[in-house]
C-alpha cells in the first residue's frame, strides 16, 4: 500500500456553476435582463412581482417570468393575471432553484424565447439560505425583506443578504402598526452589504415602485 | 440545509477522481469552506457516513477547513480578515468593506488515497 495526496481544487458545486455560466452567455447574447429574487416565505414576492410585470408591460416592456415552489401552481397563476408569460418550477421538496432547472424550463417556451425579453425574473423558493449557494446565471440578485420580519434579518443570513446586489423592502404601507424600525433595518441591510441599493416598496399602494422600475430601467440600458 | 446534495457531489467528484488509480480507497477528504458558504459542518458530517457508505469512500475521514471572509479594505490598501460575518467592516479602520476576496469557497481541497502498490509501478 501506498499513501498518496490527490491535489483536487475542485468547487464542489462545479457542474452548477458550470451551467449557471452558459445561461448567463445566452442572456447577454439574447440581451435580456434576468433578475433572481430571494426571500423567506411570506415576504410578498409574488405579489412585489406582479405589480413590478403590471408596471412594466404598461410601459411597453417585454417581461417573463419563472416561478420556484416546492408544490402547486398558484403563484403562476397569480403571475399570469398581468399577461407575462410564466412557467412554475415545481422542485418537490427541494429547498432552492438551480441552473439545471432554469435551463429545462427554458426550453420550448412558445411567447417567452430569451432574445424576444427585455427582462426575465427567477422568483426563488422561499428561503433565505440555501439559494445562496446556486448561480442562476442571474444579472441581479434582489433580496427581499418584509416589514413584518424583524430589522434583523440580515444578521440572521447574512450570507443571502452580502450575495445580494439590490435589497427590497416590502409591505412598507403596514409598517407602522407593525412597529418597523426603518433606521434598523436600512443599518443592518448596509451592515451586511454596504452601499447596496435599497428600494422601500409597497406592493398594495405602489409606494416605491417608480424608484424601482427607474433602477429596472438604468439596469436594463447598461446590460444593452 | 442542502449539504446532502453537497456531499453526494463530493462523493460522485472523488468517486471520478480515482479513475488513474485503479483499486484506491480514500483515507480523507479535505473540503475548503467559505465562512459565507452556508453550510454547516456537524450537517456535513452526518451526510457523509450515509452517503459515503458502499463507495470507494466508505470509512472515510471528511476534514472541513473553514475559512474566514476576508475583504479588501480600499482606506487600508490591504485584505483584512473579517472576525464573524455581523459586520462587512474594516477590523482596523471600520470602514465598510463590498470586497469580498474570500468566504463562498466550497470545495475539495485534496483527497488521501492508500493505492496498491502494482498499480503505483505501472504509472
Amino acid at each position: 500500500m501506498t499513501t498518496r495526496i490527490v491535489e483536487l481544487r475542485r468547487g464542489i458545486l462545479k457542474k452548477n456553476d458550470e451551467l449557471a455560466a452558459g445561461l448567463r452567455a445566452r442572456y447577454a447574447a439574447a440581451g435580456v435582463l434576468v433578475l433572481n429574487l430571494v426571500s423567506s416565505p411570506g415576504t410578498g414576492k409574488t405579489a412585489f412581482l406582479e405589480r413590478t410585470l403590471k408596471e412594466l408591460r404598461a410601459r411597453g416592456a417585454r417581461v417573463a417570468a419563472l416561478v420556484g415552489d416546492l408544490e402547486t401552481d398558484n403563484d403562476a397563476r397569480r403571475l399570469a393575471s398581468s399577461g407575462a408569460p410564466v412557467r412554475q418550477i415545481n422542485t418537490h421538496g427541494i429547498c432552492h432553484l438551480d441552473a439545471e432547472m432554469i435551463a429545462k424550463h427554458l426550453e420550448d417556451w412558445e411567447g417567452a424565447e430569451l432574445d424576444g425579453l427585455d427582462y426575465l425574473f427567477i422568483e426563488n423558493v422561499g428561503n433565505l439560505v440555501c439559494p445562496s449557494s446556486y448561480d442562476l446565471g442571474e444579472a441581479i440578485r434582489v433580496v427581499l425583506l418584509s416589514v413584518t420580519e424583524g430589522e434583523d434579518k440580515p444578521l440572521k443570513y447574512p450570507t443571502m443578504f452580502n450575495s445580494a446586489d439590490a435589497a427590497v423592502i416590502t409591505k412598507m404601507d403596514i409598517a407602522e402598526p407593525c412597529g418597523f424600525d426603518r433606521a434598523a433595518a436600512l443599518k443592518n441591510i448596509n451592515e451586511i452589504r454596504p452601499g447596496i441599493r435599497i428600494f422601500e416598496t409597497s406592493a398594495k399602494t405602489g409606494a416605491g415602485m417608480q424608484e424601482w422600475l427607474g433602477y429596472l430601467a438604468e439596469a436594463l440600458a447598461g446590460r444593452n | 440545509m442542502h449539504e446532502l446534495s453537497i456531499i453526494s457531489s463530493v462523493v460522485d467528484t472523488v468517486t471520478e477522481s480515482l479513475a488513474p488509480y485503479p483499486g484506491a480507497r480514500v483515507v480523507e477528504v479535505r473540503l475548503r469552506v467559505g465562512a459565507l458558504a452556508s453550510v454547516v459542518e456537524e450537517s456535513l458530517q452526518f451526510c457523509y457516513g450515509i452517503a459515503t457508505e458502499g463507495t470507494a469512500l466508505e470509512g472515510s475521514r471528511l476534514v472541513v477547513n473553514t475559512l474566514p471572509v476576508v475583504m479588501h479594505c480600499v482606506p487600508c490598501n490591504g485584505d483584512v480578515e473579517l472576525e464573524g460575518v455581523q459586520s462587512f467592516r474594516c477590523p482596523r479602520c471600520g470602514e465598510p468593506c463590498s470586497d469580498l476576496r474570500q468566504g463562498r469557497e466550497l470545495e475539495i481541497e485534496a483527497i488521501e488515497i492508500d493505492e496498491i502498490d502494482k498499480v503505483e509501478e505501472k504509472a
